[in-house]
């Protein structure tokens, strides 16, 4: 696997949710200008995992977490962490697109304002339109409903929003699976040219998607008492094509019931 | 059942038509062996006919493994499924091709006289079937280590083929005469050579669908 | 094992015939309500029409129907209204963004809840007492303007925070998540998103709840008593009459004029009631299309 450097590292991770035990003792690595790959089958948590990193679960009342993720280097769950600031550094893009009832410029701007953005709101809105490859379907029309786009303008839309407060990973939770191939498509060829200047998290239960879009997965399954937990975690390449774990090859090649 | 039950079927279905693309090929060779030297040129002109049905078998291959990669996006063993018989197909077409060639060189010979008894040229062909059998049987049973054995046995081939070399060159040095029919024998035996490094390329196919990994286990000195 | 045998009945004349029974039980249901509406829309504009004219509006009551008008009552209504408005919507939208928003979830607020809720369905007259005894006598205010608007708030009050939490639920839960995604804490999710977006609900269940206000003469009578005013209020705490008030106090009376009159009376209440429930419904949609267009 490459060697690059780690920029969230989850450390026996364990979260339940009341005394349901959701994951348990995930070891992860997320390595900096890469895209990660959660995968697995329904209910193995990689959504949780995933929540898990920009402290998500914290808005559930009953979570709990143990063990620990590190964000260079720090603990995210140690109480000196001011989860909102935390979340301003990781972004999040939600599984089915979420603009927020505005206009486009507003969705954009609502996290930069939020942040207390001292720039020029206006080129920074250009700029992750740009970054999200949606600025010129969108540049005559910024002050129209978010919702007069398409599924998958939408989903841009919602990229560019969370890249608009410069995060420094961007997780992604199946951020395809509510639009069409082609938008689909679309997105995953995004991800590739976001994965130059972020690091990506995507969780997804599209297996090819994961093939096409990520250097590295992660596998994960769910134990008899529905407990998520990582299989085998490598390069993308290796997952796909000559697995380690007999697990992980019986789920990506569908030899399991 | 799984989710993917009939793939899986249509897999399983791939490899059985290529074992029955190996026998077929491995029919040719010892038929086109047999018939140079009963010297049936009938015999003979059967296994260049039969050639044909060969390659139509390779094609079909080929054709469903394209198939089902464009349809089932394989991934992992699967994949290396596909892939190996992808190329082991290719690999036994060759091999039949050689057997062609063995018989067409028979016919060439027509009814000159032996330049001298087979000796050497029926134990290279007795070897590389053999090595082509245990290949296949490796493949069925993705054994690795009888692949590894394959791959190690070409080099008596080819010191086999090297004693054969030397000898008809002596017999063309001694007797310019021989030098038509010593030419033949040797197409004979650089066939034979040919389809024993053949048969190493489909053993390390074999290993490479156990593990993964594409590498040359032996490499053959022609 | 053999299957049992059966039968199908997949003409199901039985099944057509009971959906036929039940088409008119419906509807006949939904005519007794309409029949009842619309006989007495007609009698009151058949009795209250003639009686329109622009003076009902512009003049202070008399004891001569022909010169009664409802001057002193608009402007009360207005004047109450517009201070329950003030009062209530802040209060309301407030209490209902905590419950929905902050509030934990535990016994206290769901007591909380099942409260507000059993106080929406409180007789009128209860909160005019109330008001009676806090406003008026407690804490002095008189037989005010303010006084009568802090009741009708009383009033009213429930019914706005549960028309607000209902449009703050409503708010789906994605769009929370997409904002505290992107590093918003709780106030600046419930000022840019929250709010935001139920307002066209708050607005709507606002505009309701103070369409129900204005209609309600008995917590007025109660705090402002069967006053004849001829002025119209300066202050908060002045004096006041209002619609219902004065339509009741027409009604009471033994000559046939005013009853005619309290009829016109009513086409007035109506005419501003209807308004209202059409600016609400014209806000809702300008907000909808505005965001979703």
């Amino acid at each position: 696997m490459d060697r690059r450097e780690v920029v969230l590292k989850a450390d026996r991770l364990r979260v339940w949710y009341g005394s349901f035990l959701a994951i348990k003792d995930v070891d992860f690595q997320a390595k900096v200008g890469m895209v990660t790959a959660l995968i697995g089958p329904s209910g193995c948590g990689k959504s949780t995992l995933l929540r898990s990193f920009n402290r998500m679960n914290d808005l559930i009342p009953s979570v709990k977490i143990g063990g620990s993720v590190e964000f260079r280097g720090r603990n995210i769950y140690d109480s000196s962490v001011d989860p909102t600031e935390l979340r301003s550094r990781i972004g999040m893009v939600f599984q089915k697109p979420n603009p927020f009832p505005k206009s486009i410029f507003d969705n954009v701007a609502f996290g930069l304002r939020v942040n207390g953005y001292t720039g020029d709101i206006y080129e920074a809105v250009e700029r992750s339109l740009r970054q999200a490859a949606l600025w010129e379907e969108v540049k005559d029309r910024l002050n129209k409903s978010a919702f007069a786009l398409s599924g998958g303008q939408q989903q841009r839309l919602c990229i560019a929003r969370a890249l608009a407060v410069e995060p420094e990973v961007v997780l992604m939770d199946e951020p395809a699976s509510a639009l069409d191939p082609i938008a689909t498509l679309a997105i995953e060829q995004l991800i590739r040219e976001l994965s130059r200047v972020y690091t990506i998290v995507i969780v997804t239960h599209n297996m090819q998607q994961a093939a096409r879009v990520s250097d590295e997965t992660a596998f994960l399954m769910v134990d008899d008492d529905r407990a998520g937990y990582l299989v085998e975690h490598g390069d993308t390449q290796q997952i796909f094509t000559n697995p380690k774990d007999e697990r992980t090859e019986a789920y990506i090649t569908g030899r399991f019931s | 059942m799984t989710p993917r039950t009939d793939f899986h079927k249509d897999l399983t279905r791939l490899q059985d038509e290529l074992l029955l693309l190996g026998g077929m090929v491995e029919k040719a060779v010892a038929r086109a062996m047999d018939a140079l030297r009963r010297r049936d040129l009938d015999a003979s002109r059967q296994v260049v006919r039969e050639d044909d049905i060969v390659d139509l078998k390779r094609f079909d291959l080929e054709e469903r493994c394209i198939d089902l990669i464009a349809t089932q996006q394989p991934m992992a063993g699967d994949l290396r499924v596909i892939i190996t018989v992808l190329h082991v197909a290719v690999e036994l077409e060759r091999i039949g091709d050689y057997a062609e060639g063995i018989a067409k060189i028979s016919l060439m010979m027509g009814n000159d006289p032996p330049l001298k008894p087979l000796i050497d040229i029926p134990r290279m062909a007795e070897q590389s079937a053999d090595m082509l059998r245990r290949s296949l049987d490796a493949f069925v049973n993705r054994d690795i280590v009888a692949a590894t054995t394959v791959c190690k046995d070409d080099d008596k081939i080819d010191d086999l083929y090297d004693q054969v070399y030397r000898e008809l060159l002596t017999y063309m040095l001694e007797d310019p005469e021989t030098i038509r029919r010593a030419t033949y024998l040797l197409w004979v035996a650089h066939d034979l050579e040919r389809i024993a490094d053949r048969t190493t390329n489909i053993a390390e196919r074999v290993i490479f669908l156990v593990t993964g990994r594409l590498a040359d286990v032996s490499v053959s000195r022609y | 094992m053999a299957a049992p045998p059966h039968t199908f009945d997949r003409k199901a004349r039985f099944r057509r015939a009971q959906g036929v029974v039940f088409y008119f039980l419906f509807l006949g249901a939904v005519l007794v309500g309409i029949v009842g509406l619309v006989t007495l829309l007609v009698q009151i504009l058949l009795q209250g029409v003639p009686w329109l004219s622009w003076h009902l509006l512009t003049d202070y009551p008399s004891r001569h129907p022909e010169q009664a008008g409802l001057r002193a009552a608009i402007f009360g209504t207005v004047w109450i209204m517009g201070l329950t408005a003030v009062l209530a919507v802040p209060i309301g939208v407030g209490a209902a963004v905590y419950l929905e928003e902050y509030a934990p979830r535990n016994w206290f607020t769901r007591i909380l809840e099942i409260n507000i809720s059993n106080l929406a369905g409180v007789p009128s007259i209860v909160y005019g007492l109330l008001g009676l005894g806090l406003f008026v006598q407690i804490m002095s205010l008189g037989k005010t303007v303010l006084a009568g608007a802090m009741t009708l708030t009383l009033l009213v009050l429930p019914i706005v925070i549960l028309a607000s939490r209902e449009a703050v639920r409503a708010v789906p839960s994605t769009y929370r998540e997409a904002a505290y995604a992107l590093g918003a804490d709780q106030w600046q999710v419930v000022k840019g998103v929250v709010l935001p977006a139920s307002a066209p609900g708050i607005l709507t269940g606002t505009i309701l709840a103070m369409s129900r206000a204005i209609g309600e003469a008995a917590p007025i009578v109660v705090i402002s008593g069967l006053v004849y005013l001829t002025f119209v209020p300066a202050s908060p705490l002045d004096r006041f009459t209002a619609l219902p008030l004065q339509i009741f106090n027409w009604a009471a009376r033994p000559q046939e004029g005013f009853r005619d009159l309290a009829a016109a009376g009513i086409i007035v209440l109506l005419v501003v009631l209807l308004s209202m429930n059409a600016v609400s419904i014209l806000l809702r949609n300008r907000y909808q299309t505005k965001s979703e267009e």
